[in-house]
Order: structure tokens, then C-alpha cells, then sequence
């Protein structure tokens, strides 16, 4: 058993870090007033590659693999989760794409999307709720050269700006009964509706997507008729999870970060409230929530780049972190004291952005759900 | 246009505060801190890429095993070839050895029309390697350049010195060395690091360029140290008193008699 991440994602670490803090930290403070996402940050996420972490070359992605794909997702969230649950949304689009679809819309897709030409997105939740997929409502009606789609998406993040949308609608009855399509902006019939205002991971761009008679061809079918669940599933499950568990872990890291630098350079009593016992002991906790998550996280996308089964490792890694990511802001928020509180100091914002997470990418109800069954097999 | 870079692996300045001196050898404790690769090195990457033209941009470095991390990183910002001069023969070098052993291998490598390096390292900092590889390459050097271009064969410099700026020109080959002004430096991208996985680092040891025991490292170094210490600052303060023009007179009374002015 070996440790050691491979020299590419080391490699990865170090550049999308560089990244982060050189492009995307300026852009926090304007995301968090405005709530809008910058759109020069997709362009320049496509300018270090970021965008195609997971597609393979000859669709103008690197294929570094799921591993990589996890350290820079944590690398971009340690900065702005806001930015690095758009860029694991994208990830999504170009995985459901890989994954499923055609030779055409391989090549139709992914170079634009790998580029930062084009953002993408993964529409599935919708009104009747997140966690009951087999009760969505939006329909695709088959007619002679393609479909009717009618329907609302609702929490769907890219959503003004994504250029493609991997979305699910109803094509029949039951788990069959749903197929999954690719609709470009600008499809007549096809919107984005309200944008969210949310608690946290203000910036990143949330909103509705409307289906009112929008008519998509059929070679925008994604997959077979009828594997529209296979699509939202493997792709929440593999590609969704562990994205929304390295936004997690990218909190965790800077809940970590900002906790030790205040706690050395906070005096009290004449030194540091790092000598405080009860300090270290917070800071010890936020540590061992951080490692357990991390280890969790790695394992999970190293399973998937194995081709292993990783379903059930990607949801544990995903409840478990987007929980720890909580406590561990809360204890970050305590150790500043009054300043924890203030808008000013980043840990108010982890805070946000640490709730927000919970929810997204599936609640840790429906985890411990899936856990649940494999841990009872 | 092939060109080779000369990269020096450096202790992480963000790191530095944790460095410590081994208190019998006065070496940096460098495992302690990774490694980086030397700021001005980057600058020289990214100008070697810039400039390559359809040419082979080859990074080279005199380093322990460990620098294959700064050469894959290199090779990810787009360089082509990366060359480990690794042997336990190299250890202990001072500058000069350090720049016979990059000539050496600059020779091996052959057909380079110019030679890249930074202006000086964050750690060692003698500014030396770069002039001295060119010395003993017999060929011109341009140091501390701020802006380079390429004007059919000649080569156009421009260098900031204090007050002003020198503009050259020079015929190739020559050797080049960096400051920061001169460009800003990409990052890896992922389709570089992608390339770089499988583009390897060549390793060559003192023998395979040509180096008899006796030329390289501690043994090929005419300065060896002796010993690492901060010297002893003593300052001196004079407080002069009186209205604001008779302390004037007093200080310029003062630098006159030491010389400062005339
Ligand atoms: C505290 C201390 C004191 C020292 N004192 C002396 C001394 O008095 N005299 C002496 O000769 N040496 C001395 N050395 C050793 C010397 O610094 C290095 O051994 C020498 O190899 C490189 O010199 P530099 O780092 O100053 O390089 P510089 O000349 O400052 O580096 C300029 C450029 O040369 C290239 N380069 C330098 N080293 C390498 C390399 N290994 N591989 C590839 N490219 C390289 C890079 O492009 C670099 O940007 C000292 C070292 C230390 C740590
Ligand atoms: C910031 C953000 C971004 C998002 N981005 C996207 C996106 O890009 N694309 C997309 O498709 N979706 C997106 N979502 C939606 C997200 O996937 C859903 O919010 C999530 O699946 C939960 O659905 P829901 O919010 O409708 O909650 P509901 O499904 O309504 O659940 C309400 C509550 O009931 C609990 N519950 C539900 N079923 C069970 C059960 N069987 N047993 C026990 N408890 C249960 C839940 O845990 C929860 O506490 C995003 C959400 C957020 C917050």
C-alpha cells in the first residue's frame, strides 16, 4: 500500500494552488457581494486545463484522472467553494458526455467545454425534490425528428451561463421511463429562470432552468431512450459525490488554515491562544476531520480511476466531509472568537459555504441511505 | 531555435522560515523544506518556450535524484527534453564546478543556439553560473536582461541598471540570464503535465559528459567554505541639536569631513 500521490497530481496540486490564489481569490470578495459568477474565470479555468480533468485527449481534455480531478477541486474550494462547485457541475456535463454519449457529440461538446469556450452543467433535481428522482415531472415527448420537453429544473448550478445542459425528462413510466439529453443555450423553448440567493457559496450561480415546448433533435438523445437513470445516476454517483466531497474538503482545509494562523497570532494573557489547551484541543479536531475526510476522498476517486465500483466509498466520502466541513467551521468560527463573526475574516464565509454543501450533490439522509445497505449487505 | 535552460532546484521560499543550518557542516538543512524550482528559472522556461520557434527547448539541471519533481514540473510548462545531471561525483560544488559540469553537458546536447539562465539563485545567489558557463563555452553572455527579442540572427537585450537601461545586441550562440521584469511565467497546464507524464527525465553522470572525478564537485571547486556566520553589526548614532539650519549646516559639515560629499 502506497500513499504517495502520483507525481502528476502533485503536479496538479501545485498548479491549480497557483491558480487559486493568484486568479480566483481576487474574484471572492466581489462573488460574495454580487452573487454572480465571474464569467472570465471560465475561460481562465480553461486556460490551465482545469475544465478537462476527466476527458480524455483526443477530446481536448489531459485524462489526468479522478484523483487529480479531486485535488484540484479542493485546491479551487480552499479558496472559493463557490468556484469549485461550478467547476465540479462542469465536470459532470463532460462526464455524462464521456461517459454516454455519441462519437458526434463527443466531438461536438467536449473541446468547446474542455476549452472554457463553453461552461456545462447537469440538470436533474427538480420541484418535487432532489432526493426522489423517480418522481420528476418534466416530460420529453417524442415526435418525428426528436422531442417536446416541458418541464422546471430547480438548484441548478451554472445555470444562466452554461452554454450545454445534460438534463433527465420523462419519456415513459418507471426507471425506464427517463432519458437524459444534451440542450444548448439558445434552444428556442429552453431558459434559465430565477437565480437563487443563497446562504453560502454565494457567486457560484444557482438557479432554475425552464422546458416550455422546447423542441431538441434527436441527435441530442444522451445514450439510449430509456437510460436517462443510468446517466443521473452514474454520473451524481461518480462524478457529482465525490465533486461536492472535494468542495467539502477544500472548506476543511481552509477551516484548518485559518484556525492555526489566528490561533498562533491571536495574543492573550501574553502569548499565543495556541498554548491554550482548549485551543489546541479545537485545532487537533478540525486536524482529524481533515485527514479522515481527506483519506476518504483520495480513496474514493482512486477507486473510480481503478474502475472499481466506487458508489458507496463516493457517497460515504461525501456525506462524511460535507458534515465534518460544518463542525470544523464552527470550531473555527469559536477559536476567533467575536472576529469568527465578523465579514471580514474568511470563516464566517466557510461557515456558509459548509452548510450549503450539505444539501447539494444529495442530503446525508439519502447517504447514510446508501450506506446504510452496503453496510448491512 | 534550441535552447537549454539551466534550472536550479530551490529550498521553498514560503517554507524558509522553517529552514535550519546543520550547526557542524553550516549546509542548509534542504529535505527539511521541498524543493521549488529557482524562481529567475522560471522567467528563463517561460522565455525559452516563448522563443523556441519549432526548436527544442532541453531544461538541465545539476541536482539530486529529488529535482526529477522540478523537471517533470518543467517539462509541464512546456519544455521538451529534461536532463538530470545526478552522480554523487557533483556533490559539493561551488559555482564554477557547478557551471563545468551544465557546459559539459550543454557540448553533449550540442546544436544549442542559446543557453538560458536566471540571473542569480534564491539560495546560493553568486550570480556566477551563468557567466561561467558561458566563459567556458567560449561564447557571449548577457546578464540581468529585462526584455529579449531575436531580430533575424542577431539578438536584441535590453537590461536595467541603476538609473538606466543598456540595450545589446549579440550574435548567437550566447548564454542569457533573467530578471523577473522580463516576462510573467506560466503555470503548468493540465494538458502539460499530462505530456510531461510521459515525456521522462534523461540521467547523465559526471562520466557520461566527459567530466574526469577530479573536475567535478567538491574536488573540481577552487573555493571550498570554511565557515557560515552572520557578522557582528555594530551602528553608531549621532543626535545633533539646535534650530533646523544649524543641524543642516552641522550635517553637511559632517558628511564633508567624512567624505561622503565634497
Ligand atoms: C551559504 C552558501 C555559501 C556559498 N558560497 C560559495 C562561494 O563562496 N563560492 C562558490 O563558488 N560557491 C558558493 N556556494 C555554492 C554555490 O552557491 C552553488 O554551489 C553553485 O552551484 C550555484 O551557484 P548559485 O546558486 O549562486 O547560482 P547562481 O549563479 O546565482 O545561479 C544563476 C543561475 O544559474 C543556473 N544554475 C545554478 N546552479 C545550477 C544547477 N545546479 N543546475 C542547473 N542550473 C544551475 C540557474 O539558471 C540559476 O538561476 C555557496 C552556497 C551556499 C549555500
Ligand atoms: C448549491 C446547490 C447546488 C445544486 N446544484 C445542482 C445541480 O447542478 N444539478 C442538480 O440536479 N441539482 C443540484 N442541486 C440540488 C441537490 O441535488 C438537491 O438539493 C438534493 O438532491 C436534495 O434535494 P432537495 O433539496 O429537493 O431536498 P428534498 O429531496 O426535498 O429533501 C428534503 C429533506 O428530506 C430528507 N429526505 C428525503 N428523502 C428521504 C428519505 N428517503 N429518508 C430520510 N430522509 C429523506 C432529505 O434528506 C432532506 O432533509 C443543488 C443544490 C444546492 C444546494
Amino acid at each position: 500500500m502506497d500513499f504517495t500521490l502520483p507525481r502528476e497530481v502533485r503536479l496538479v496540486r501545485r498548479s491549480v494552488r497557483e491558480f487559486a490564489e493568484e486568479t480566483v481569490a481576487p474574484l471572492v470578495e466581489r462573488m460574495e457581494e454580487r452573487d454572480e459568477f465571474p464569467a472570465e474565470l471560465v475561460r481562465a479555468m480553461g486556460e490551465i486545463g482545469v475544465l478537462g480533468l476527466i476527458t480524455p485527449p483526443e477530446h481536448g481534455g489531459s485524462n489526468l484522472g479522478h484523483l487529480a480531478r479531486m485535488v484540484a477541486v479542493e485546491e479551487v474550494s480552499r479558496v472559493s467553494a463557490a468556484a469549485g462547485i461550478s467547476l465540479q457541475v462542469h465536470h459532470m456535463a463532460t462526464a455524462a458526455l464521456s461517459d454516454f454519449g455519441s462519437d458526434a457529440q463527443k466531438q461536438k461538446y467536449l473541446p468547446p467545454l474542455c476549452r472554457g469556450d463553453w461552461l456545462g452543467t447537469c440538470a436533474i433535481t427538480e420541484p418535487t425534490g432532489g432526493s426522489d428522482l423517480l418522481g420528476m415531472a418534466s416530460t420529453a415527448r417524442p415526435v418525428a425528428d426528436g422531442y417536446v420537453l416541458n418541464g422546471r429544473k430547480c438548484f441548478i448550478t451554472n445555470c444562466h451561463l452554461s452554454d450545454a445542459v445534460v438534463t433527465v425528462a420523462k419519456t415513459g413510466e418507471g426507471p425506464k421511463g427517463i432519458s437524459a439529453f444534451v440542450v444548448e443555450k439558445g434552444t428556442p423553448g429552453f431558459s434559465a429562470g430565477r437565480h437563487e440567493h443563497k446562504l453560502g457559496l454565494r457567486g457560484a450561480d444557482t438557479g432554475e432552468l425552464v422546458f416550455r415546448d422546447c423542441r431538441v433533435p434527436r441527435e441530442n438523445l444522451l445514450g439510449n431512450e430509456g437510460e436517462g437513470m443510468a446517466v443521473a445516476l452514474r454520473t451524481i454517483g461518480e462524478v457529482g459525490r465525490p465533486g461536492m466531497a472535494g468542495t467539502s474538503l477544500g472548506i476543511l482545509q481552509a477551516c484548518y488554515d485559518e484556525s492555526v494562523r489566528f490561533a498562533k497570532e491571536r495574543t492573550l494573557y501574553g502569548r499565543p491562544i495556541a498554548q491554550l489547551q482548549a485551543i489546541q484541543w479545537s485545532v487537533a479536531e478540525i486536524f482529524a476531520e481533515l485527514q479522515a475526510s481527506r483519506w476518504l476522498c483520495y480513496h474514493a476517486a482512486w477507486l473510480k480511476d481503478s474502475g472499481a465500483d466506487c458508489g458507496v466509498e463516493t457517497t460515504l466520502a461525501k456525506m462524511y466531509t460535507s458534515e465534518a466541513a460544518v463542525k470544523a467551521a464552527q470550531k473555527a468560527i469559536e477559536i476567533h472568537g467575536a472576529c469568527g463573526t465578523m465579514m471580514e475574516y474568511a470563516v464566517q464565509r466557510l461557515f456558509r459555504d459548509a452548510m450549503v454543501c450539505v444539501s447539494a450533490g444529495g442530503t446525508t439522509e439519502i447517504g447514510k441511505l446508501v450506506v446504510a445497505r452496503a453496510a448491512l449487505a | 531555435m534550441n535552447i537549454v535552460v539551466c534550472m536550479k532546484p530551490v529550498p521553498d521560499p514560503r517554507r524558509w522560515g522553517t529552514l535550519t543550518l546543520d550547526a557542524r557542516t553550516m549546509l542548509l538543512r534542504r529535505e527539511e523544506v521541498p524543493a521549488v524550482i529557482n524562481p529567475l528559472d522560471r522567467n528563463a522556461i517561460e522565455q525559452a518556450v516563448a522563443m523556441r520557434a519549432g526548436g527544442t527547448v532541453t531544461v538541465l539541471s545539476m541536482a539530486p535524484p529529488d529535482a526529477e519533481e522540478q523537471l517533470a514540473e518543467a517539462l509541464a510548462m512546456g519544455c521538451d527534453r529534461a536532463i538530470l545531471l545526478s552522480d554523487s561525483a557533483f556533490a559539493g560544488a561551488d559555482s564554477l564546478a557547478t557551471a563545468r559540469a551544465l557546459a559539459a553537458a550543454i557540448r553533449r546536447i550540442g546544436d544549442v543556439d542559446l543557453v538560458f539562465c536566471g540571473a542569480y539563485s534564491l539560495d546560493g545567489s553568486t550570480s556566477q553560473v551563468g557567466p561561467q558557463v558561458a566563459e567556458l563555452l567560449g561564447v557571449p553572455d548577457l546578464t540581468h536582461v529585462t526584455a529579449l527579442g531575436l531580430d533575424g540572427g542577431t539578438l536584441r537585450a535590453r537590461s536595467a541598471t541603476e538609473g538606466g537601461e543598456t540595450l545589446y545586441e549579440c550574435d548567437l550562440p550566447a548564454v542569457v540570464t533573467f530578471d523577473k521584469e522580463v516576462n510573467v511565467p506560466r503555470l503548468p497546464s493540465m494538458t502539460g503535465i499530462m505530456r510531461a507524464a510521459s515525456a521522462g527525465v534523461t540521467r547523465w553522470t559526471a562520466a557520461d559528459v566527459g567530466l574526469a572525478p577530479a573536475e567535478a564537485g567538491l574536488a573540481g571547486s577552487p573555493t571550498q567554505m570554511q565557515n557560515t556566520f552572520t557578522p557582528a553589526a555594530a551602528r553608531k548614532g549621532e543626535m545633533l541639536e539646535g534650530s533646523p539650519a544649524r543641524m543642516a549646516a552641522a550635517l553637511v559639515e559632517k558628511l564633508k569631513g567624512s567624505r561622503v560629499i565634497e
